[in-house]
């Protein structure tokens, strides 16, 4: 039975697993921004970012999130961009 | 119209269906006309009526909602008085017809009227965002959003606030339905703060998951009335609440011992 209990103590509870999912599901929820204006968004910034540098398109993450501000309760959202950049090209071409 | 009273029309919304929005209906309708309120319950849910029969008012019904705003009759011949309660009145919805009946401005018009002779308007609105939902907000003065504590439920009644926001339904409050304590013990169910963590808006009121509301609707008998169910006193509750009144909540999710397992504990000696 004990054993059992520590077990079971390093799962994470499943009510922690359903809130960190609703939080995430309702950040896109409460923004306008779809997932298919997400992709608009990404290849905007492909196209820009691939002028002055090489990336790795099949990596780029673009995601909306919520961040807590300094200063403020209430967390804002954000868009958070991660794009990898293989190579930056030389200034004078 | 000196003697027009000028009642409060309360709206109760959810999103997903199956949350408890119409036995939370036909409680505190009962609930408020038990402390001498004058009180309609208009159920909302044009083609899926069932305010009726958790009311056990279904063998009463003449005419309806629809047969009111089409002027097929008058208004308070359409209002079934309850059982029970002298001052409360349940105005059903049709059954063979479709929410495209309704117009928003007509419910508007139709609320007005109500609030001249009743100090509370409790209106059932039904599942969904689209034509019933927007009909049912629409002569509002308040809202009481009901969910469960579960995820798609939440996830729901997070887009109805934002709806009810943009329709200037400001401060919708909250009624928790169904908790489990047992579940929110273990951590396999969202509790109180978990919820309101998400949701920021205020509570009104939780209610355990209790067999004795599935006997009382059984029998068209709101819990409301009964005084020993915990379920019964969580909508009392919620109802002094709604009147103003400070009520502490009831504690369904203690950490140590709850009475109940105490209970149990004496029973199988454990």
């Amino acid at each position: 039975m004990d054993f059992f209990k520590l077990f079971t103590k390093k799962q994470e509870k499943s009510k922690n697993v359903a809130k960190e999912r609703l939080k995430l599901v309702l950040v896109h929820d409460r923004s306008d921004l779809s997932p298919r204006f997400l992709e608009m968004i990404k290849s905007d910034i492909v196209k820009v970012i691939s002028k002055y540098a090489e990336i790795d398109e099949s990596e780029i993450e673009i995601k909306m999130t919520k961040m807590k501000r300094e200063g403020q309760n209430s967390p804002v959202s954000a868009l958070v961009a991660n794009i990898p950049i293989v190579n930056v090209k030389s200034k004078n071409k | 119209m000196a003697n027009d009273k000028l009642g409060t029309a309360i709206v109760i919304t959810s999103g997903k269906g199956g949350v408890g929005k119409t036995t939370t209906s036909a409680n505190i309708g009962t609930g408020l006309a038990m402390l001498g309120y004058s009180v309609v319950v208009l159920d909302a849910d044009i083609g899926l009526r069932n305010l009726d029969v958790v009311m056990g008012l279904e063998n009463r019904i003449v005419y309806d909602l629809v047969d009111v705003v089409e002027k097929n009759c008058r208004l308070k011949q359409a209002l079934i008085r309850d059982k029970r309660q002298e001052k409360l009145y349940l105005l059903p919805a049709a059954q063979t017809k479709d929410k495209t009946a309704v117009k928003p401005e007509q419910m508007v018009e139709l609320i007005n009227e109500l609030k001249k002779h009743h100090d509370y308007i409790i209106i059932d609105s039904p599942a969904g965002i689209e034509q019933g939902f927007q009909y049912s907000i629409a002569g509002a003065d308040r809202a009481i959003i009901v969910t469960t504590p579960e995820i798609s439920a939440v996830r729901d009644a997070d887009r109805v606030i934002g709806i009810l926001e943009a329709n200037e339904l400001n401060d919708p409050e909250l009624i928790l339905n169904r908790i489990r304590p047992d579940m929110v013990r273990r951590g396999d169910m969202m509790n109180t703060e978990d919820v309101l963590d998400i949701l920021a808006i205020d509570l009104i009121g939780i209610v355990p998951d209790d067999e004795s509301i599935v006997i009382s609707t059984n029998k068209g008998e709101p819990i409301v009335i009964d005084e020993k169910a915990l379920a019964g006193k969580a909508y009392r509750n919620i109802v002094r609440r709604i009147v103003g009144e400070e009520v502490e909540f009831l504690n369904l999710e203690q950490n140590e011992e709850s009475k109940f397992s105490k209970v149990l504990k004496l029973i199988f000696g454990k």
